[in-house]
């Protein structure tokens, strides 16, 4: 099971890297999304997949799973959608002012020398 | 157990959700967000103090022992760090008064610096690993909004490429986090030391350094990831630049040598050398755009790449010289960074341009900004008794003991480039013919004076009386070479 979250963990973080190398900052944001759960997926693979009961002292089971990866997920997921929400903000704003979503004319040229 | 030390961050936060409803009144802002400031430097002040007096004090948030709760740690050298945040943030503040336009004062610029300042308080002060990300995370989104905030067109589209630039670090630091706890099964840092020291430093475990070392890097401004950095911090106004210059990157650096001292020092061979070759490159690289450059905030933004060769060359010599130097280095940096940026910020308000064959002659209008700049100056190249002189010197002895000799050449050559290259603005800027001398003459600088001086007067006093701190920079040290102390004082076995 943990060989094959992993492979789903990469296919997840190489489809990333294929939209964030993509011109368009719409894609560019969708792939910045894939590659946060491709992460928050790691953790939970890294931590082991379904060793015990929930981690709920009303379970009674003689083995637990660990809750600390579950707790840095929660907290990671949190952080990433309030960084995307804010990124497609932004974008949507920039695109209003600037006029294009492309990233080769927002690559900016020096004012000065 | 000390409560004292959740302060610092507590201060700022309850500082940030009050102004929040203070966003129409400025006045009430200004002086809420000024006392919040003066508060936090009193309190760091006194952990300073009392980590000096009774060693490392630590918190178990929440009565979960470590190392299974979250902790925070008090260390001499992140509590140095924290007093040299609060004097900073006080002076930005400061000259935030004075040079913000009241559209950004109404759109929560106050309390997202105050949360900008409690995201870099905390991950100094943060012992676990997970939690130095969240503290990131919130420093970093202050400085999205920070950099953005005004919304011109430079604003925004440097804005997209430096958070494009963080959250894949973010990802990256996650993953890392997540190969760290496969490998040891735990996050706080204490007892990731014990317990990598205990199973050894194998291959793997390099490898997650080094990828912690790319993370904390890209924050950093290390070579070859410092290249997000001159664009986006040229967009924002002269006291967010200050901010970002003085406060953020060094967050980078201080992570950085938090992992390798305490966590990754098995391998030195290995790591730290990368490390070295890295800083010399990033050395090199900034003092080359510091001196290409006719842009007078674009040559300060180079210096900050510099500095941050140099101080992370002291951390990877990795001797006791070499790393006392860094943290002299380190705490000179942020003080003389956050002057040199209100300067610049000063000449382009007085100027309206930041480019420096567009004015001259500014000496004449004014004379104390001036002479402000040629102290600045001296300090930043390291010139004797000012502050940058003593870190410069104990790191290139370091270096010598280290006998990386290459290296700690280019640091010497480096203070050279580094001293032509804000010589040039001032000799180009503030003698020759007044270009404009009627318009300069009536633009006053008022206001903007007073938090610059502060930040000289600290930086001449830094080198004047470094008698009188060297005893908190040699236990600092102690620190970080020897790593049970930390350890000792966290999981008090």
């Amino acid at each position: 099971m943990e060989v094959l979250m992993s492979i789903v963990v990469g296919i997840l973080v190489s489809a990333a890297v294929y939209l964030m190398l993509s011109r368009s900052l719409l894609r560019i944001i969708i792939g910045t999304g894939l590659l946060s759960h491709g992460a928050h997926l790691l953790i939970l693979t890294m931590g082991g997949l379904k060793t015990g009961a929930a981690p709920l002292l009303g379970e009674n089971a003689k083995v637990y799973v660990d809750p600390l990866p579950q707790a840095l997920i929660l907290t990671a997921i949190v952080i990433s959608f309030g960084v995307t929400s804010f990124f497609l903000v932004l974008a949507y704003r920039s695109y209003q002012e600037l006029g294009t979503d492309d990233m080769d004319q927002l690559r900016g040229n020096d004012q000065y020398e | 157990m000390n409560n004292l030390i959740i302060l610092p961050i507590v201060i700022p936060f309850l500082a940030g959700i009050i102004l929040i409803f203070f966003n129409k009144n400025i006045k009430a802002q200004k002086l809420i967000s000024a006392f919040a400031s003066l508060l936090a430097i009193v309190v760091s002040g006194i952990i300073v103090h009392t980590v000096h007096v009774n060693g490392i004090q630590s918190l178990a948030i929440g009565n979960w022992e470590a190392p299974y709760g979250i902790v925070l740690v008090a260390d001499m050298y992140a509590s140095l760090l924290v007093l040299t945040t609060a004097i900073i943030g006080f002076t930005a503040l400061l000259f935030a008064f004075s040079t913000i336009t009241p559209d950004r004062e109404k759109f929560y610029f106050y309390p997202v610096v105050q949360f900008l300042l409690l995201g870099v308080t905390g991950a100094f002060l943060t012992g676990d690993i997970f939690n130095l990300f969240v503290f990131f995370e919130v420093m970093l989104m202050s400085s999205y909004m920070l950099i953005v905030l005004g919304s011109s067109k430079i604003q925004l589209r440097e804005s997209v490429k430096y958070i494009l630039v963080n959250i894949i670090s973010s990802a990256l630091f996650v993953i890392a986090v997540a190969y760290l706890y496969a490998v040891t099964g735990t996050l706080n840092m204490a007892d990731l030391s014990v317990k990598i020291a205990d199973m050894g430093q194998t291959g793997l475990l390099t490898v997650i350094a080094i990828l912690f070392l790319v993370i904390f890097g890209l924050k950093g401004a290390i070579f070859p990831l410092y290249f997000w950095l001159p664009g986006s911090y040229q967009a924002p106004p002269a006291v967010i630049t200050a901010l970002f210059g003085a406060l953020l990157t060094k967050v980078g650096i201080y992570s950085i040598t938090r992992v390798y001292t305490l966590i990754f020092y098995h391998e030195p061979s290995y790591t730290h050398q990368i490390l070295a070759w890295l800083a010399a490159l990033t050395i090199i690289f900034g003092v080359i755009g510091a001196i290409a450059y006719w842009d007078i905030k674009k040559i300060i933004i180079y210096n900050i790449i510099t500095a941050v060769g140099v101080i992370l060359f002291g951390i990877a010599a990795n001797t006791p010289n070499a790393v006392e130097g860094s943290i002299y280095y380190l705490v000179h940096d942020m003080i003389i960074k956050g002057a040199l940026f209100f300067l610049v910020g000063a000449i382009i308000a007085i100027t309206g341009t930041s480019n420096l064959r567009k004015f001259s002659g500014l000496i004449s209008s004014h004379p104390l900004l001036g002479w402000m700049f040629f102290i600045a100056t001296l300090s930043l190249a390291g010139i004797p008794p000012l502050s940058g002189f003593i870190g410069k010197l104990k790191i290139i002895q370091g270096g010598f003991e280290a006998e990386e000799y290459t290296i700690s050449f280019v640091v010497l050559l480096s203070s050279l480039l580094v001293l032509y290259s804000v010589m040039k603005i001032f000799i180009n800027g503030f003698w020759g013919e007044p270009s404009n001398e009627e318009v300069y003459k009536g633009k006053s600088v008022k206001g903007m004076v007073a938090p610059i001086a502060i930040l000289l007067v600290l930086s001449i006093a830094y080198g004047f009386g470094i008698e009188s701190i060297s005893p908190y920079i040699s236990q600092a040290t102690d620190t970080l070479l020897d790593p049970t102390i930390y350890i000792q004082a966290v999981l008090k076995e």
